[in-house]
């Protein structure tokens, strides 16, 4: 297989990267000028392509490459990856499912407490020598609050299961009402925040959800209220976040991901009643690795023709 | 009898009891807040025109000792409120010998100290605070060379002191399937999880060791060397007990060393002075023991603070 062309358009596990290198001809692309030079010398030889978060094959790129047959995602999320234009095609698509799910479920609770019962600025108190002043002040309680889950998808319901291990209320909004499930549901994400303690972002980024919490959902969610968000930058109106934020019309936030990663929004750093993580979500040894191994395995699984593991198109 | 005509003195000695109480009218007690002074107590009530046998009741939680000097110095002294599951921080050898109630609320924080030592333990696993610090002073690169953490699932949790607190831990950590066992005094036949008569074979046996037992003489530097060399390089610590569980000393040479992977920490030995051996440290979370202070928690506890004080004071005091 040594012989078979992959372009890599996304930051990986090394450990990936170099699994690519060892079974396939692979071409790197993640920045711009580095595609272009790889494009014009071998777009016609390329069969496959290695995405992730950070980077997907759009429509112009699909086209480019006339003997691409498939596009494997090291993410769960694909929405850098033109799925219209992949179905159109014929070209296949997989992602990685499942192996994430109880790490961003972890971290999601991890996130809440932090921003909750400000664990964060309590280490900042001690490490900085404050605690020699004076006690630190009063937080919020977690047990006992109402969690609403935006997407009760795979992640959502992980997440859902831990809040009840702290006699959380659950209540949801979804595309759809799930007549199996035992949580609250309500019809819209207005309605969800209005009540709910902590809002928790939990699905996927599509056109639909692109913004999905606005100025009115975040009104509505109110100045003792929490955002959490584990799914995309873009799911969140950004400059109404921090002016909501900053204006104290939403109560804190925790945030694991940004409309432009890697920029942060500096207005947020000053402040005490947010949490700032670097997109770490899946980021634990053994999910990254599964994760890693999930895309090799999907690629040598289409290459010896046998059935993808997970496929999405 | 004589009747009490002046509202009575009430020491306050914990910082977290300023809500509700404060606001009643006409005024029952008259809240002395000692917190905020550095004074000796003796000079804090000469400033405050209170003479010592007018104070008859303190408030407290576990940030401040209520020790022999302070119980001699109230001649008065009837009651001891402490918000806390402790008592440690009171000697209670002098309030028996001086027959003064000791009324303990620290049930009310249950969920609170169990909340903290999942959060510390999450934190930790998946560096949220490093994290943090590390996001506010991000760059232009995408950071996917920040360390990565590791997963919850399948973890084993040794749980040392399996009481109410302990309880509410392993109802928390079961959710996130982490595999619990425990270290007791006694072996508690009403739970499923495997018991080990033993420290150092609970720390063999557990990838983190959650400390929620009282602070005894038995308990004293429980966490000694052995036991976080049994536990191991991949292990982690989280105390919300009491700082002098754990042989701090040692403590702080195993995580700078490696010899454990990490440690949560909410209680020290001295506080409120932490180790500065800690502070450079990202493998370490670190809370000025704030496990029971939440607002949820105190507005509850208000209610049975004011309870307490009017059971007391209602109570005519003899005349011997």
């Amino acid at each position: 297989m040594g012989s078979i062309s992959v372009l890599l358009v996304g930051k990986v596990l090394p450990y990936l990267e170099q699994e690519l290198d060892k079974r396939y001809n692979l071409f790197r692309g993640i920045d711009p000028s580095q595609r272009a030079a790889v494009l014009r010398d071998h777009a016609s030889s390329i069969r496959a392509v290695v995405a992730s978060s950070s980077g997907g094959p759009d429509a112009a790129l699909i086209e480019a490459l006339p003997k691409l047959e498939i596009v494997s995602s090291f993410s769960v999320g694909v929405d850098r990856i033109d799925l219209q234009k992949c179905k159109e095609k014929g070209v296949r698509v997989t992602n990685t499912p499942d192996v994430l799910t109880d790490e961003v479920a972890d971290l999601t609770i991890g996130l809440i407490l932090a921003v909750l019962r400000r664990i964060c600025e309590c280490d900042r108190y001690v490490r900085s020598g404050n605690w020699k002043k004076g006690d630190y002040k009063l937080t919020t309680k977690f047990s006992g609050k109402t969690l609403g889950i935006l997407g009760l998808g795979r992640i959502g319901a992980a997440v859902a299961k831990r809040a009840e291990g702290f006699d959380c209320s659950i209540c949801y909004y979804s595309r759809n009402e799930k007549p199996d499930s035992k949580y609250k549901y309500y019809p819209s994400v207005v309605e969800l925040a209005s009540n709910c303690d902590v809002l928790v972002v939990a699905c996927p980024l599509t056109p639909e959800t692109h913004h999905i919490i606005n100025r009115e959902v975040i009104n509505a969610l109110g100045p003792k209220g929490v955002l959490i968000n584990i799914g995309r930058g873009k799911h969140v109106d950004e400059p109404e976040l921090v002016s909501a934020l900053l204006e104290g019309r939403l109560g804190g936030a925790g945030l694991d991901v940004f409309e432009k990663e890697p920029h942060v929004p500096e207005e947020l750093f000053g402040l005490e009643n947010v949490v700032l993580l670097p997109h770490v979500g899946s980021a634990t040894v053994e999910t990254r690795t599964a994760m890693a191994d999930l895309v090799l395995d999907n690629l040598e699984a289409h290459f010896l023709g046998k059935p993808l593991l997970t496929p999405l198109v | 009898m004589a009747e009490e005509e002046e509202v009575p003195a009430i020491l306050v000695l914990a910082s977290s009891f300023g809500i509700d109480i404060k606001s009643q009218n006409p005024p029952k007690y008259r809240f002395l807040e000692a917190f905020s002074s550095n004074l000796p107590l003796l000079q804090f009530l000469q400033q405050q025109q209170t003479l010592p046998p007018s104070v008859r009741a303190i408030i407290c939680n576990a940030l401040k000792p209520v020790t022999a000097d302070v119980i001699r110095s109230l001649p008065s002294l009837g009651l001891v409120v402490t918000a806390s599951a402790g008592t440690d921080h009171i000697d209670l050898t002098e309030c028996r010998r001086r027959r003064i109630q000791v009324v303990n609320i620290g049930g009310l924080f249950t969920a609170d100290v169990a909340d903290m030592a999942v959060a510390l333990l999450i934190d930790v696993l998946f560096k949220i605070s490093a994290g943090d610090r590390f996001a506010r002073n991000w760059g232009l690169s995408k950071p996917l060379g920040f360390p990565f953490g590791s997963k919850l699932g399948g973890k084993r949790v040794g749980i040392i002191g399996l009481g109410r607190i302990g309880g509410e831990v392993a109802k928390r950590l079961e959710a996130f399937d982490c595999i619990i066992k425990y270290h007791s005094r006694n072996k508690n036949p009403s739970v499923s999880y495997t018991f080990y008569s033993n420290v150092v074979d609970l720390a063999s046996n557990s990838d983190v060791l959650v400390l929620c037992c009282p602070l005894t003489e038995q308990t004293r530097h429980l966490i000694n060397k052995e036991v976080m060399l049994a536990l191991g390089k991949d292990g982690i610590i989280i105390n919300v007990g009491r700082g002098a569980l754990i042989d701090e000393k040692e403590l702080v040479q195993c995580l700078v060393k490696g010899e454990i992977r990490g440690a949560g920490l909410d209680v020290f030995e001295d506080e409120p002075n932490v180790p500065k051996g800690l502070f450079p440290l990202d493998n370490v979370v670190l809370s000025p023991h704030a496990a029971a202070l939440t607002l949820d928690g105190f507005k509850d506890s208000c209610e049975y603070v004011t309870q307490s004080l009017d059971t007391f004071f209602s109570i005519k005091p003899q005349v011997s």
